[in-house]
């Protein structure tokens, strides 16, 4: 792949290098015998922002799941390929699922707090969920919803119920649960979809806040979006009955100034999808 | 200013104009709606205006005395020489204890099932499981008496002798008369037996609505399959779980002859916690043990009884309802 070095960022040298926080190899999944992905190769390296962009039905969700063993709970699901977590794979037969989604977070695409809890039972509920305690619940509470930037808009109503949020504020929570595990792998799968221009702003800057200190995956369909908070860039495509693949990956500036493949442009330049 | 002619923003009435299908159809709903309404006071009525003779006579004494004893029929005022004395308190709390020990033990029991069903078993099984489940939910409850009368009442008897054995210490596993027979204990686990399919049913309907997406995001919180249902299910189920409960209990409470097959009905003192004492009261089968020989004033006192079983569903009813309510969420 040819990428001129004038435009990129320091992540990306850290790419070239070769040492990826998180990389995929060889990712192939089936849905109950249907090939849904091929021979995906990607990968993110510390601190960094990737987004997958694609058309609809071209593996992009199906892909980020299989980032932390969540594609597994999908009946008649299959995967061959590896998937490694700081250079451990996360398919290894000693490896406890549980404690890889642990490490590595995940945002879904609909605002899903938990309705019969309360804003601060949201925050802490990983650590219910998953067994675990903390010393200061109190002060856990308040950073990670400050660092999903919701702080001063819930500070005074963290025992009402999550439900009276509006949905961008939903999807901060989210973001703030997820952070309460202190994950090293943030993944998020169109988690602007639902939102207003004015919550995904938002989002968008602590996207760029959290790549600060974990790595963060986003699948996207709006391509300002990606070009807003991503380091580098994925294009999936699948044709018709055909899985889907990667048509080409590489730093989101020359990804989108200069794309190496013609579909890849006129994706970008807004001519399909 | 001169702006006399500038007007304020009145409120509009808004006014809908229905169709004539619309007009049938809500004309249909509210007769409807009327119909239910009428047919339940009509039975109120009914049954309070059969009961008003003992009532008079006997006031709240009839609730609270320990006593079922027909005499000749006759009130002291008529010249009775042998006066009845009608008080109908160990069978009302012997209904009650009843169907808290049978709604104690389907409730866990249901939806346990519920949830293996939704959450354990393989998807194959569930077709079968599930439509063994609604078989079980309509056996008749005759079935159930016999088979309580021939088969559970001789096991019955050894787990409640076991049980007061070993657990005799705590007050309601203690007995005055050692015979297990026909125990609230055993009156309460057949209708256990026939409350836990119901409870099964409806819990495992609920589940199924839980949103994929909570179990979703619980998954990738980390939890496992325990604490999914412990924090995320449960919670989210819990008025469709009590809604359950209730259909159950309204049936336990309201249950005839599978509670006549196996209790021993004792009229003249309340078993207020002995559940394993071969003495119980319940409404229902205390109508139907003496409908059959009473005179017109037992009758008035058998619908008296129907009166207070009638009060005791529909109160049973809006606690659940007011429960349903308050666990919809902290809003």
């Amino acid at each position: 792949m040819e990428v001129s070095l004038d435009t990129q960022t320091a992540t990306t040298t850290q790419l070239l290098n070769g040492e990826a926080h998180l990389e995929a190899r060889n990712i192939n999944v089936w849905f109950s015998g249907k090939h849904v992905l091929a021979d995906v190769n990607l990968q993110f390296p510390k601190n960094s922002v990737t987004a997958l962009i694609g058309p609809s039905g071209c593996g992009k969700s199906t892909f980020i799941r299989t980032l932390d063993r969540m594609h597994e709970l999908i009946p008649g699901a299959q995967l061959s390929g590896e998937v490694l977590f700081n250079g451990k794979d996360i398919y290894g037969p000693a490896i406890d699922p549980i404690s890889v989604r642990l490490d590595i977070g995940m945002v879904f695409q609909k605002p899903n707090p938990f309705p019969t809890m309360t804003i601060r039972e949201n925050v802490l509920s990983g650590l219910k969920l998953s067994g675990r305690k903390v010393r200061n619940e109190d002060s856990l509470v308040e950073s990670c919803i400050t660092r999903a930037s919701l702080w001063p808009e819930v500070k005074d109503r963290l025992n009402s119920s999550a439900g009276s949020l509006s949905g961008g504020q939903q999807q901060r929570l989210c973001i703030a649960r997820s952070l309460a595990l202190d994950p090293e792998v943030l993944l998020m799968d169109e988690p602007c979809s639902a939102l207003d221009p004015g919550s995904t702003r938002r989002i968008e800057a602590t996207i760029r806040e959290l790549s600060e200190s974990m790595t963060v995956v986003i699948v996207t369909h709006n391509m300002q979006q990606a070009q807003r908070v991503s380091d580098q860039t994925a294009f999936f495509l699948a044709e018709e009955g055909e899985p889907g693949y990667v048509v080409e990956f590489g730093p989101t500036d020359s990804l989108f100034s200069a794309p190496n493949d013609p579909r890849t442009e006129d994706y970008v330049n807004g001519r399909f999808g | 200013m001169t702006s006399t002619l500038e007007l304020e923003p009145k409120p509009q009435a808004i006014t809908i104009l229905r169709t004539k299908g619309d007009r049938i159809f809500r004309g249909i709903l509210i007769v409807g709606g009327l119909v239910a309404f009428l047919v339940l006071a009509g039975i109120f009525g009914y049954l309070a205006q059969s009961a008003a003779p003992v009532l008079q006579a006997f006031g709240f004494h009839f609730f609270t005395d320990s006593s079922w004893y027909a005499g000749d029929g006759l009130l002291p005022s008529e010249g009775s020489i042998d006066p009845p004395t009608f008080g109908m308190l160990p069978m009302l709390w012997g209904s009650v204890l009843i169907a808290i020990i049978s709604v104690g033990i389907a409730l866990p029991l249901g939806v346990g099932i519920a949830l293996s069903i939704v959450y354990l078993l393989p998807k194959r099984t569930i077709f079968g499981f599930t439509l063994f489940i609604d078989l079980v939910a309509a056996i008749p409850s005759i079935v159930f008496g016999l088979w309580g009368f021939f088969v559970l009442v001789p096991h019955g008897v050894l787990w409640a002798s076991w049980l007061n054995e070993k657990l005799g210490f705590i007050p309601i596993f203690s007995v005055q008369f050692e015979a297990f027979e026909q125990s609230p204990f055993m009156a309460g686990l057949v209708l256990a037996i026939m409350i836990t399919p119901i409870v099964a049913v409806v819990s495992r309907q609920i589940f199924a609505l839980v949103p994929p997406d909570l179990i979703n995001a619980a998954q990738a919180l980390g939890g496992s399959r325990w604490t999914i249902i412990r924090d995320v299910v449960l919670p989210f189920s819990r008025g469709g779980i009590i809604g359950g409960a209730m259909l159950g209990l309204g049936r336990a409470l309201g249950e005839t002859v599978a509670v006549f097959f196996v209790l021993q009905l004792f009229f003249d003192e309340v078993n207020w916690y002995r559940i394993l004492e071969s003495s119980g009261g319940s409404v229902a089968s205390l109508i139907i043990a003496k409908f059959g020989e009473a005179g017109p004033l037992e009758i008035s006192a058998l619908f008296a009884a129907g009166l207070a079983l009638f009060v005791i569903t529909l109160l049973a009813n809006a606690a659940a309802a007011i429960l349903v309510n308050s666990s919809k969420g902290k809003k």
